[in-house]
């Protein structure tokens, strides 16, 4: 009775007792009992590894009962702590860290004013995007509707990237929704119980997007590696692609809609695992181990959303004020306070009514009138072609002309 | 048969055993603050607190099928809250298990020194087990072992392991 020695095992010993199964069973239980929970978790492992036949649903209805329980029995526990973490959090943010509120401030509103100087040019070549890609036929997904969620805990692993949010199939959620920020894209749901949800990160080794270099319009896919890390590695070496080029969704994917920021191509080298291809590495736009809130798309539209839409209509509006107010002559900024008033500046105070016809501006009358001067010129029908104008002055020889010479 | 008596009464001995509140809390503390702590800081992220507590467990009562159990259930309980396929770690830790109980039968596992090699060894025994079953038996062919990073793995886990080893053996039962 003992246990088997390592490395040291008396082989007639164990053929003597093969031949007697229960001293056999006996000497080696222990040896025997690891090897068959290894056998049995590999046996496991085989049957969870199989292609599964919904792509949606990468587990099978064992296994995802199993995590459904476990994740049943985790969650109130990662509830409170987090609930607890974020009071904290908060409590420190909102009362006490007030240093740098006021300079922040300045700098927000700052940075609005800027965005509304920008926001006009923006919408017109919105529009025309629309058009053209009307005239080509293109459908684009806008995003139509959205889910708020929490993150209330991690995997913990360095081998896998999964968040888990506070917000399940009770929520309308479904697997292989995707999972934004407001910065950008941060993955999509694996898998959806009840009331909590795991989301699978872009840089988890498992996943993958289609998505677009913004400038030169060129097409990958961009995957996670085993270090947390995302890049693209299936783009043969271009020299048109730089560092600091913006990377966005392709739509191509099915489930990142287009257009939504995924990061910034950080650094490009050989992939020595992969020849000829290059290995582009792309910083996240989202700082992916840090993620607080996040908003996932339960629905995507043709036509961007009503309010997206006037919006969109509201900077159009002001974006055509802007350029009238630079093409055409100003005439309310050249007018004296004198003709204004009176009957005129009575009548310039009433708004127009929304039938009257446009009022045409007339230039204001020239101080010293020349024959460029408005009324000046007889009309076209009184003109001779050829005729000498009695009106205008002849033009003057300032020295005599070259005869042609053939 | 001296040897074998002498071993035998050894490890009767020094068998320990520990109240039902420890054996269940303890290793769901640990998986939930693997859960937990990354959240708060990604770098926590390589510490393993299951290993850590399978391997506590192990050495401690000195049985293999016991010491089996135990990694294979914290295993599992890991792979289900990582999403990842349920057994890698299920099968690592059930390795660990029973070759951490096999050999704290056969030292002095109370050694700090002791206590401190085991897990720096057990920890690289882990990483490389992840290896062969991700590589080998999942097929994943951009698994790539760090060394470099293994080796500060087992640091951390051996760094935060001494304490936490010394504060469980508070709730040691001897028998």
């Amino acid at each position: 009775m003992g246990h088997p020695t390592w490395g040291r095992v008396h082989w007639g010993r164990f053929w003597c007792n093969v031949c007697r199964p229960m001293d056999f069973l006996t000497q080696y239980k222990n040896a025997l009992f690891l090897i068959a929970i290894l056998l049995a978790q590999a046996i496991a492992l085989a049957v969870q590894v199989r292609s599964p036949l919904d792509p949606a649903q990468p587990d099978g209805p064992s296994v995802r009962l199993i995590r459904m329980w476990a994740m049943t029995a985790v969650t109130p526990v990662e509830r409170v702590t987090h609930a607890i973490g974020s009071g904290a959090g908060h409590g420190w943010s909102d009362y006490i860290d007030l240093r740098h509120v006021r300079q922040q401030n300045k700098d927000l509103q700052q940075q609005i004013a800027r965005m509304r100087i920008e926001d006009a040019a923006i919408a017109e070549d919105a529009l025309q995007g629309r058009r053209l890609q009307a005239m080509l036929g293109f459908r684009e997904s806008y995003v139509g509707s959205t889910v708020a969620a929490e993150v209330i805990g991690a995997s913990g692993s360095e081998q896998t990237r999964v968040l888990t949010i506070d917000k399940g199939s009770r929520d309308g959620l479904r697997p292989d929704m995707a999972v934004i920020t407001q910065d950008g894209v941060v993955g999509k749901l694996r898998d959806v119980f009840p009331t909590t949800s795991q989301v699978l990160e872009i840089n988890d080794q498992s996943s993958g997007a289609g998505v677009v270099l913004a400038t030169t319009r060129i097409r990958a896919i961009l995957r996670g590696t085993l270090g947390g890390r995302v890049q693209i590695g299936n783009l043969t070496a271009d020299s048109r692609i730089q560092p600091g080029e913006q990377v966005l969704t392709s739509g191509g994917d099915q489930v990142y809609p287009r257009g939504l920021p995924v990061g910034v191509v950080e650094s490009i080298a050989p992939d020595p695992d992969h020849q000829p291809y290059t290995a582009i590495r792309v910083r996240p736009a989202v700082d992916l181990d840090r993620v607080e809130e996040v908003l996932v798309i339960t629905g995507t539209q043709a036509d961007l959303t009503p309010a997206a839409q006037q919006d969109l209509a509201a900077a159009e509006a002001q974006h055509a004020a802007d350029l009238s107010a630079e093409r055409l002559p100003g005439i309310h900024d050249d007018e004296t306070p004198a003709a204004a008033g009176g009957a005129n500046g009575a009548a310039a105070a009433t708004p127009p009514a929304a039938n009257a016809p446009p009022v045409v501006p007339r230039p204001l009358p020239t101080l010293h009138s020349d024959r460029f001067s408005s009324g000046s010129t007889p009309p076209a029908s009184e003109m001779t072609p050829g005729a000498a104008s009695s009106q205008q002055p002849p033009p003057p020889q300032a020295q005599p002309q070259p005869k042609a010479t053939k | 048969m001296m040897v074998t008596r002498s071993y035998m009464s050894r490890r009767e001995v020094e068998q320990q055993s520990f109240s039902l509140s420890v054996t269940i809390f303890v290793p769901l503390g640990a998986v939930l603050l693997q859960v937990l702590l990354p959240r708060v800081f990604h770098g926590l992220a390589v510490l393993d607190l299951p290993f850590i507590a399978t391997l506590f467990f192990a050495i401690s009562r000195r049985s293999p099928i016991a010491g089996t159990v135990t990694g294979a259930a914290i295993g599992l309980l890991q792979d289900v809250l990582t999403g990842q396929p349920i057994g890698v770690n299920g099968m690592a830790k059930s390795v660990i298990g029973y070759a951490g109980a096999s050999l704290g039968s056969r030292i002095d596992v109370e050694n700090t020194k002791t206590r401190a090699l085991l897990t720096f060894g057990f920890s690289l025994v882990q990483s490389v087990l992840l290896y062969l079953i991700e590589r080998r038996l999942l097929g994943i062919r951009a698994f790539h072992l760090l060394w470099l990073h293994e080796l500060l793995r087992a640091a951390a886990n051996t760094a935060v392991a001494l304490p936490v080893c010394l504060l469980l053996d508070r709730a040691k039962h001897q028998e």
